[in-house]
């Protein structure tokens, strides 16, 4: 037994030597460790990048034309952009561009950059591009309407009558990035204007440099120095993919993370007592539906329609898993902003959802299919969903996906119903209007694809109501008419608006400085100290 | 005579009582051994709980009730609610429908298959032994659970999907024992007296050769069984199984992660019925294995 | 996990018995390696999802449509189809990933080492641990030592990895803090080390960063402790099933008849003889946990190979789903045809 009690010896000394004294977790100082969700960015390149998380990793790398700084994410304020005039038709913007700031490759900023910079996003005619060729740019005409006068001016012509205040906020959305257009091009493959290189490495002047994406499993920004409005405090900003809520909450409570991104009420309630960990609420301005694919002539009907709408459990679910993180609210553009409408006149009422779905011609109620996020809270939200639909006879059988999966489905028409959340691009009513009310063309081959389109929903008279309200420049009458689309569209639309969103942020008592604005683009490491 | 005499007699008057007999004494011999009896009773407690779920867990185990979420074991719900406030007892009683279907789904479509490659195999020899052994070779070395993924992948998640993707990599080792008692029987005398009144060798598989070849598929396809849950549950885990709100307990574990902390019951309990289930299935085919064939430890 | 212990005869040659059994060898590679691609290529046909459109995009025109189908060879007949299919697969090129935007084939490159590690280290536990432990158990038969021994195994056999993984992880990393939690290293230690190797332990200590060696380690340990049990309930298993069949031989009784002491007979004797065949377990054992991988690596937030085949799978991208499934696939079937080789080559009673 001799040879065996050594070697058993052994080994038990050898781990007896490895666990002794185990590594202090502690992230050091000068690096924020942040847990979050990351599997929705399809794309790191400001002129496709239209999905949560993709957007606040640009919101901190590129500079904007027009922004919301960090101090202050109410106001809109020249970014890149010292100062603006506009000429008396209001049909020409002309940019005083800020002198002295810099790439983070060194190259100076200039209005050259900043012209390209708006007619790449409408050549390469991506999905955020829409925000830009509302202003009437098209790839044929935006190199004409839209240049560098000097090395520090920018005019930009626009074709229809908006008002300006509308314009600059288009130019405070991710499509307002400025990119440096000398690495750019010499990054250039196949005349692509840096398209592929572009997805996963940055060209910016913003605060942070990305230093690497990793899909699915982690971003990594390096302060810049020379940022204009100063470096930041974090030497490095690392996000790290941790779908799972309860991962990211043990991560933060052990020290190995800073900061906590999607806890859900379960998890916040488990810190409460820990004295290590704050938890902040942000409000924010995402509305959670249910979009119903037109497409399909059950989902058509408006009988079935209005019996979704009654047999979804906005108030259970809003009490329960969903408490404190989310509130119910059923109109596109949500609470708190100019313009939203705050009535919530639906409920669960599932004897009136089977009469309506009766009265449909679906007495025995229908099989559909729910795609949405294998992760909290959409996991737990589509499941109530199905048991409280299948409660007035609709079986949900729900097709889990990662999120950028359902987010393609979604955007090829390929979906029956979808759960999803969306945020506006910038803060006008008209983000979310153009989103949900306008669908100009409703053919597979449509340039403009809004959510509208996504679900196949044919819309002229909203289309003309939602034009009409952007160029009202009367502010009184603007607000009458998004809360008359508002209500239109709670009472009958392929949209169930569901619950608008604040986020629950968990982070380390010693990091201070985090800011999380409205959007899901207003999301700033900048300020973060430890 | 008294019951158990008459079982015992080494006269038996009638081949129903010969077979009696020797059902009784190997039972006898399988008593010998707790272990296997242990496996036996959770195995037989398995398919009560599938069987009579609806009166063991009068409960339903999908409805939901938001205001009960996550409370632990009480008198109330004996493993206490989930996330959506069902009674887990509930579940995993009536999740042991599921994996019973699932293993009994599995085993219906691997024995048969496994039979009749292996049985053709042994009895013909030659060519179409050859071809069969390598594609049961093929087969046997797939590794099981990444195919099932792959396969699932391609089909969608679902529970029959599951079970296909199960059975395709796992029937080869029934193909293999079914060929070697084959083998065994091929050159024995009474096959050879059946085959000289005259039987055609299909004939001779089916009635002859592949009823004896049973018993031995019955102890593989029993040692397994844990197997299949095993993979079963790993596809539940990774969400490629039953889908929601059946009560898989792969799923429940994978579900019941995010409250692994201050509610731990919630993946706990699914986890330990799927460790026991497997524990039984093991235990009782370890048991029928060292009945059936004393030479082995 | 393999379970497969004795395998039956097969019919005798008439060249050799080695080298007809290396041959067959070969040929059993190929063979099966042709059959894991036919599977691979029939399930990437059997998607629901349009290839095409994956490359063109939603937008694009129909002429270009056409264009890119007939590039992609999807007018060609299937048995073409799939020739192609292998050709690509023998030159590694599996198609590009969704996700990463890269060749499948780089992702592989850069996620399976992460894999590797986790196994080998697993094995090497159950090795060093699982054979002694068979032994003993061998050589103390009906006795305490056995039935732990046969309890562990048991035990082993019966527990779903992914729960396991889940209270090593609720008990050592959540409440006790021996260990560290998901992850390969400390989050922080993210972009610092040199992918030199793809072996965390062995580029931290390139990178000259002992701080990140001691963190690989603490990461290391919990994953390696779930998965090496595995591998031990196994190996002590067959390892105790050998050496019950050599200790029952007569040979051994001469020994003991001739007066060797038990340490002798147990160790030098009959575990001599045991030690070939006990490879071919072991191999068995590392092919079983690359397998296992999967549901380990999700468990611990592991970026191995496992978990990108899942997370693909999410993501509906098959050429991912595909390309690691065939890349697992092929290691799995080497080790087993390998243990299989062995196996025939050293007991005389097969092939």
């Amino acid at each position: 037994m001799n040879r065996l009690g050594a070697l058993l010896f052994g080994a038990v000394a050898l781990a007896l030597g490895i666990a002794a004294a185990p590594a202090l977790a502690e992230t050091p100082k000068d690096t924020l460790v942040v847990a979050k969700n990351i599997d929705d960015i399809i794309t790191l390149d400001p002129a496709e990048v239209f999905e949560f998380s993709g957007g606040e990793v640009i919101g901190n790398v590129y500079d904007r034309i027009m922004t919301y700084e960090a101090e202050d994410t109410e106001t809109l304020v020249p970014g890149v952009a010292e100062s603006y005039s506009v000429s008396d038709d209001g049909r020409t913007i002309t940019l005083k561009i800020r002198p002295g700031q810099k790439f983070h490759s060194g190259n100076p900023v200039t209005a050259e950059d900043v012209a390209f910079s708006l007619q790449r996003v409408i050549k390469l005619d991506k999905t955020p591009a829409f925000i830009l060729s509302q202003l009437g740019w098209t790839a044929d005409n935006v190199d004409g309407l839209v240049k560098a006068v000097d090395e520090l001016t920018a005019e930009l012509t626009i074709t229809e009558d908006f008002a300006p205040t509308f314009v600059l906020n288009c130019l405070s959305a991710g499509v307002g990035s400025v990119v440096d257009k000398k690495t750019v091009l010499a990054n250039e493959k196949n005349a692509d204007l840096g398209y592929e290189w572009l997805k996963s490495n940055s060209a910016g002047s913003g605060a942070f440099v990305l230093k690497s994406w990793k899909a699915n499993e982690t971003i990594v920004l390096e302060t810049n120095a020379d940022y204009r409005l100063g470096a930041p405090a974090m030497k490095r900003v690392i996000i790290r993919h941790i779908p799972e809520a309860s991962a990211q909450r043990l991560l933060l409570e052990k020290g190995d993370a800073d900061l906590a991104r999607n806890l859900t009420p379960d998890q916040v309630t488990g810190v409460a007592g820990n004295a290590d960990i704050v938890v902040e609420a942000y409000p924010k301005a995402d509305v959670y539906y249910l979009g119903l694919n037109q497409k399909d002539e059950r989902l058509a009907n408006p009988k079935v329609r209005q019996a979704i709408r009654w047999a979804v459990d906005y108030q259970g679910m809003a009490g329960s898993f969903l408490k404190g993180h989310f509130k119910v609210h059923q109109a596109f553009w949500p609470s708190g902003f100019f313009a939203s409408l705050t009535d919530t006149p639906f409920s669960l009422d599932v004897a009136k959802a089977k009469t309506l779905l009766a009265e449909a011609g679906y007495p025995d109620g229908f099989e559909v299919e729910l795609d949405a996020s294998n992760t909290t809270p959409s996991s737990d939200i589509a499941q109530s969903v199905q048991q409280t639909l299948g409660q007035a006879g609709i079986k949900v059988s729900i097709v889990p996906g990662e999120q950028k999966q359902v987010i393609t489905k979604y955007r090829a028409r390929n979906h029956q119903m979808v759960l999803l959340y969306w945020s506006p691009d910038y803060m006008d009513p008209h983000s979310n209007a153009d989103s949900f009310a306008r669908n100009p063309d409703n053919a597979d081959d449509a340039k403009s694809k809004p959510l509208a389109w996504r679900n196949a929903w044919d819309i002229p008279e909203l289309t003309k109501e939602t034009d009409a309200a952007v160029r009202e420049r009367d502010p009184e009458k603007r607000k009458d008419m998004y809360l008359a689309l508002q209500k239109k569209i709670q009472d009958d639309s392929a949209f169930v608006i569901m619950f608008q969103s604040t986020e629950q942020v968990a982070r380390r008592a010693n990091v201070k400085g985090f800011v999380s604005g409205p959007t899901f683009d207003t999301v700033y490491y900048r300020l973060v100290t430890k | 005579m008294s019951g158990r005499a008459w079982l015992l007699s080494d006269t038996p008057r009638s081949r129903g009582q010969a077979r009696l007999g020797r059902a009784y004494l190997g039972w006898l011999a399988f008593l010998e051994n707790p272990l296997a009896v242990v496996g036996f009773a959770i195995v037989a407690g398995l398919v009560l709980a599938a069987l009579l779920a609806p009166w063991l867990a009068p409960g339903s185990p999908i409805d939901q009730d938001l205001g009960r979420r996550l409370l632990p074991p009480s008198a109330e719900d004996w493993f206490g609610t989930d996330e959506l406030g069902r009674s887990i007892y509930a579940r995993v009683v009536h999740g042991a429908r599921l994996t019973l279907y699932i293993v009994v789904l599995v085993a219906v479509i691997v024995a048969p298959v496994g039979l009749l490659v292996g049985t053709a195999a042994g009895y013909a020899g030659g060519l179409v032994d050859t071809v069969l052994m390598r594609l049961t070779d093929i087969f046997l070395a797939f590794p099981r659970l990444i195919l099932a993924l792959a396969f699932v992948a391609a089909l969608g998640p679902g529970i029959e999907n599951a079970v296909i993707a199960i059975a395709i990599t796992s029937w080869p080792p029934y193909a293999r024992v079914a060929r070697a008692e084959t083998l065994t029987l091929r050159n024995s005398d009474f096959i050879a007296a059946v085959r000289l009144q005259g039987a055609s060798p299909l004939r001779i598989v089916l009635r002859h050769v592949a009823p004896l070849c049973i018993s031995s598929l019955i102890i593989r396809v029993t040692l397994d069984m844990a197997g299949i849950i095993l993979t079963a549950a790993g596809l539940g885990f990774l969400g490629l199984g039953a889908q929601p709100p059946l009560p898989e307990w792969g799923a429940m574990v994978s579900s019941g992660r995010q409250y692994l902390l201050d509610q731990w019951w919630v993946a706990t309990i699914p986890g330990a019925a799927i460790f026991v289930v497997s524990l039984g299935f093991n235990l009782l085919g370890d048991g029928l294995r060292d009945m059936l064939d004393p030479k082995r430890q | 996990m393999a379970q497969q212990t004795a395998r039956p005869a097969g019919a005798s040659a008439s060249l050799p018995p080695a080298v007809s059994v290396v041959l067959r060898f070969v040929a059993a590679i190929l063979l099966t390696f042709l059959g894991l691609t036919a599977v691979t290529f029939v399930i990437g046909r059997v998607v629901p999802i349009d290839p095409v459109l994956a490359v063109v995009g939603d937008r694009a025109l129909p002429e270009v449509y056409a264009r890119v189908r007939a590039e992609l060879g999807l007018d060609l007949p299937l048995y073409r189809q799939y020739w192609i299919y292998l050709e690509n697969v023998l030159a590694g090129d599996f198609g590009t990933s969704v996700i990463t935007s890269r060749r499948v084939i780089d992702d592989i490159l850069i996620f399976f080492p992460a894999t590797i590690e986790l196994a080998t280290l697993a094995t090497l536990v159950g090795v060093l641990l699982g054979v002694p432990m068979g032994v003993v158990a061998a050589a103390r038969h009906g006795r305490w030592p056995d039935h732990l021994v046969r309890l562990l195994g048991l035990v082993g056999y019966s527990v779903p990895v992914f729960w396991l993984g889940l209270m090593g992880l609720l008990l050592f990393y959540a409440k006790l803090g021996w260990v560290a939690g998901p992850g390969r290293v400390d989050i922080f230690y993210e972009g610092l080390i040199e992918p030199v190797t793809g072996f965390m332990l062995v580029d931290t200590v390139l990178a000259g960063e002992p701080h990140a060696f001691r963190s690989a380690i603490d990461h290391l340990i919990l994953p390696v402790a779930i998965l090496g049990y595995f591998s031990l309930a196994y190996i002590s298993r067959m390892t105790r099933s050998f050496m019950l069949e050599q200790l029952g031989q007569e040979y051994i009784t001469t020994a003991r008849v001739k007066g060797l002491s038990e340490a002798r007979v147990v160790w030098r004797h009959a575990f001599g003889n045991v030690m070939v065949p006990l490879v071919t377990v072991v191999a068995l054992s590392y092919a079983s946990l690359l397998e296992g991988a999967v549901l380990t690596e999700t468990v611990f937030a592991w970026p191995g190979l496992g978990r990108y085949i899942t997370d693909s799978l999410f993501n509906a991208d098959m050429n991912a789903v595909l390309g690691g499934t065939v890349v697992v696939g092929a290691a799995f079937i080497g080790l087993n045809l390998f243990s299989d080789l062995l196996y025939r080559l050293l007991d005389p009673r097969a092939g």
